[in-house]
């Protein structure tokens, strides 16, 4: 872990709608480390999702600053980065192994090198048994798999998740919560997970970070200093549950004005 | 997340609707003008000019004649399209409750509405005769299978979930259908109606050019062979525009059936 | 699966069943034989005439005027298609319009195109593409709203091309819809086009249908009809199998 800061955001401001439209984010300052395990807890419609899109390109800031590895981004995703995102985005018309392979369709790499990617990704997410099925044909926890091993394949240096775990079951999560730490571990990727569960976050990240109800801001940042090989038998250490029940403290009061909101 | 895009969404639905009015207004006389354009290009050979349709059929439906023809259609079709949708209804709850003869039946019925039905008009005349009977017989001809589609369609595809619920809350079969699986049903049912409207207008509409001394369609066919252009122009009109309203009212009715919360239990 | 295979087989059954029974009427004499000729003289007559050729001219125009019509309509309906779906001001304007396209009786406007296009292949081709085109644009429609909002982020995720999202991710999403209405502007060419020859032709399967009904030459109308009908059923048939097999890749597995 490198102490060099990957991600920055600097008070990045996110509007919808014009200069005068709804706020959605911001201003929000974030400095994420090379190779940390980064999580975002929030009420829900705080933005969560929009600073995902925002540190990874795909929408750019109305103001204030995002950059990736030194290099300020415009509204574009540069190389390097991986999103998983909360839909089920697998490619239903292509195989398990046609959707991992997709993403080196232009990557110019060789046909056996893309191959070998692929296979490597498919085995370390445990689909090798269905390589051939569609995605019709699995489960959600399976779909989710694929994306992940279709984003493994470009080997990138940022993961960004965004609530990737949502539609499955608590146990299927917990489970699924494990493969992400061996990821993390075994590709030493920077990971930015969006979750709304307090228990993945506190479980699963070296940092977490707990939003404000719209427009989102960061009211606490939470160092876990887990140990790196954890996996979620780390339930049981008495620190995860104070650790959780610092995060709902914190976030009890912002959900309650989400709430009130909604309802 | 939920109530941002809920929030943007309904903003721009707001700037939409501000356009359509002006948008509806500039198609019609869009359209207007080309309808002119193709009337005063072919010098009124082919299709005479709005303005002067819009004269004739003004003149046209102070006639009594006009009237008699349209009574002559009004009644085909009214038979023809009730015929339709009972049978169909019928059917399309056999088949919709019958699985297996659904199974067998849906095929058929597809490809029915597949096939040039025209093909078959000679059919219909050798059998039926020239007149009445001839023109209903077209008109059940082609307003028969959309109702028996949508129809089974509708019961085949209804949760089960509901019927669950209807016995979870103890309602008796009467009720079962009246509050739950008709309500759950109607909007497909409805858009089976509203299909077999606009078709068994037409077969009635086409008995009446091949076999009938009456109706509108008679009237369109005799003003052709008459080279009687405005008055083929302004039947033309008077279909077309019969059909749109028709449809459109069906539309709406569907579209409220839909919005309407599963009546259970009250 | 066995259902399946069960109700192909009764099916099959009952509509051998209904021909026999029309057979054997026919020849009882239950049925004027002025109306309707027994089955079995239908299928002579429709071989008879393929055999000789009398057909022929017929099938050639007839078939190369669904083809014509059917690609424009396809192409245009296509293009068109994905014109609204980019503009909404414009798809506001050409959703009720669309919705209400199909309750008119496009065949009263088949005279209209005689007189403006002369009696050949013209109005007929236009008749095809008026009835064929609509389809595929509302299916087109479809197809595009169905591509789910989260692959196009995955093609920036990928930062893929416009033209590479184009072919890679939005055509096999929309695909079983766009094959939908190609079937759709199939059928209804066909239907357009026979219609219209039917109702004011020279040329083609229509005519010669009609020709025969006028002449009281029941046989031949009769194996012309046959024809007609098969081929309208085969070709349906088999895209309708086509697209089943699409879809179900896509949903269950």
């Amino acid at each position: 872990m490198s102490g060099q800061a990957q991600v920055q955001l600097s008070d990045v401001v996110r509007r919808y709608g014009g200069p005068s439209g709804l706020q959605a984010l911001g201003p929000v300052n974030l400095e994420i480390r090379s190779g940390e395990f980064f999580s975002i807890v929030g009420p829900s419609g705080c933005g969560k999702s929009t600073l995902l899109d925002v540190a990874a390109g795909l929408v750019a800031p109305t103001s204030g600053s995002v950059r990736f590895e030194g290099k300020e981004l415009h509204g574009e995703v540069p190389d390097g980065i991986g999103v998983v995102f909360q839909e089920d985005a697998s490619m239903p018309w292509l195989s398990v192994r046609d959707n991992v392979a997709f993403g080196l369709r232009t990557s110019g790499l060789p046909k056996k090198e893309v191959a070998d990617r692929v296979d490597h990704a498919i085995s370390f997410m445990g689909l090798a048994q269905f390589a051939g099925h569609y995605p019709a044909q699995l489960s959600g926890g399976m779909r989710q798999r694929v994306c992940i091993a279709r984003t493994l394949v470009l080997r990138p240096r940022l993961i960004l998740l965004d609530e990737p775990f949502g539609a499955l079951d608590q146990q299927t999560r917990l489970l699924m919560g494990d493969e992400l730490l061996r990821l993390w571990r075994e590709t030493g990727a920077t990971v930015l997970l969006i979750t709304h569960a307090l228990d993945e976050a506190a479980m699963l990240s070296d940092r977490v970070g707990v939003m404000s109800a719209r427009p989102g801001r960061f009211i606490d940042m939470i160092d876990t200093k887990w140990p790196g090989d954890r996996d979620s038998r780390i339930v049981s250490d008495p620190k995860f549950g104070a650790l959780t029940a610092r995060l709902w403290s914190s976030l009890r009061e912002e959900s309650l004005k989400t709430m009130g909101r909604v309802a | 997340m939920s109530d941002l895009s809920l929030e943007t969404e309904q903003a721009t639905i707001a700037v939409r609707r501000r356009f359509r009015g002006f948008d509806a207004i500039v198609l019609t006389l869009v359209m207007l003008a080309l309808w002119q354009a193709i009337g005063s290009w072919t010098q009124g050979v082919a299709i005479s000019p709005p303005l002067q349709t819009l004269v004739y059929l003004v003149s046209l439906l102070r006639t009594w004649m006009f009237w008699d023809h349209a009574a002559a259609t009004l009644e085909a079709f009214c038979l023809a399209f009730m015929l339709s949708a009972l049978i169909g209804l019928a059917l399309g709850l056999i088949f919709g409750v019958r699985r297996f003869a659904g199974e067998v039946a849906e095929p058929i019925l597809a490809g029915f509405y597949t096939i040039p039905k025209v093909t078959l008009y000679p059919v219909v005349l050798l059998l039926f005769g020239l007149g009445m009977s001839a023109k209903v017989a077209f008109g059940v001809m082609h307003g028969l299978v959309p109702v028996t589609l949508f129809t089974l369609g509708a019961v085949r595809n209804l949760p089960p979930v509901l019927v669950r619920t209807a016995r979870a809350l103890r309602l008796s079969p009467g009720r079962t259908m009246r509050w739950v699986l008709v309500p759950a049903c109607l909007p497909d049912i409805v858009n089976g109606l509203r299909i077999s409207f606009s078709l068994s207008l037409l077969g009635v509409l086409i008995g009446e050019m091949f076999s009938s001394q009456r109706g509108l369609g008679f009237l369109l066919v005799n003003g052709m062979a008459q080279n009687n252009v405005p008055l083929s122009t302004a039947i033309v009109t008077v279909i077309v525009a019969i059909a749109i309203a028709a449809n459109t009212l069906m539309l709406r009715a569907g579209r409220r059936f839909a919005r309407r919360p599963e009546a259970v239990a009250r | 699966m066995r259902w399946r295979h069960a109700a192909l087989i009764v099916r099959s059954a009952i509509l051998a069943f209904l021909i026999v029974l029309l057979e054997l009427c026919c020849r009882a004499g239950f049925i004027d034989s002025l109306a309707v000729i027994p089955p079995s003289e239908m299928i002579a007559s429709m071989v008879d005439q393929i055999r000789s050729g009398e057909l022929n001219a017929s099938i050639a125009t007839t078939f190369s005027t669904i083809f014509i019509a059917f690609l424009l309509a396809v192409v245009l309906g296509t293009a068109i298609g994905a014109l609204i779906h980019r503009w909404s001001r414009l798809r506001d304007v050409a959703d009720p319009l669309l919705a209400s396209y199909y309750s008119v009786p496009t065949f009263i406007f088949y005279p209209l195109l005689v007189a403006l296009l002369g009696l050949g292949k013209a109005p007929l081709v236009v008749l095809g593409i008026l009835s064929a085109a609509p389809a595929v644009v509302i299916s087109t429609l479809s197809g595009l709203d169905s591509v789910a909002p989260v692959l196009m982020k995955l093609s920036r995720v990928h930062r893929l091309t416009p033209a590479q999202t184009l072919w890679w991710i939005v055509l096999p999403a929309a695909l079983p819809h766009l094959f939908t209405g190609f079937k759709l502007a199939l059928s209804y060419a066909l239907i357009g086009v026979i219609a219209g020859e039917f109702i004011l032709s020279g040329t083609g399967l229509g005519y010669a249908i009609s020709y025969a009904y006028q002449s009281f030459d029941n046989r031949t109308m009769y194996g012309a009809m046959l024809f007609v009908l098969l081929v309208a059923v085969t070709a349906n048939g088999i895209l309708y199998v086509w697209e089943g097999r699409l879809a179900r890749r896509r949903s269950r597995g």
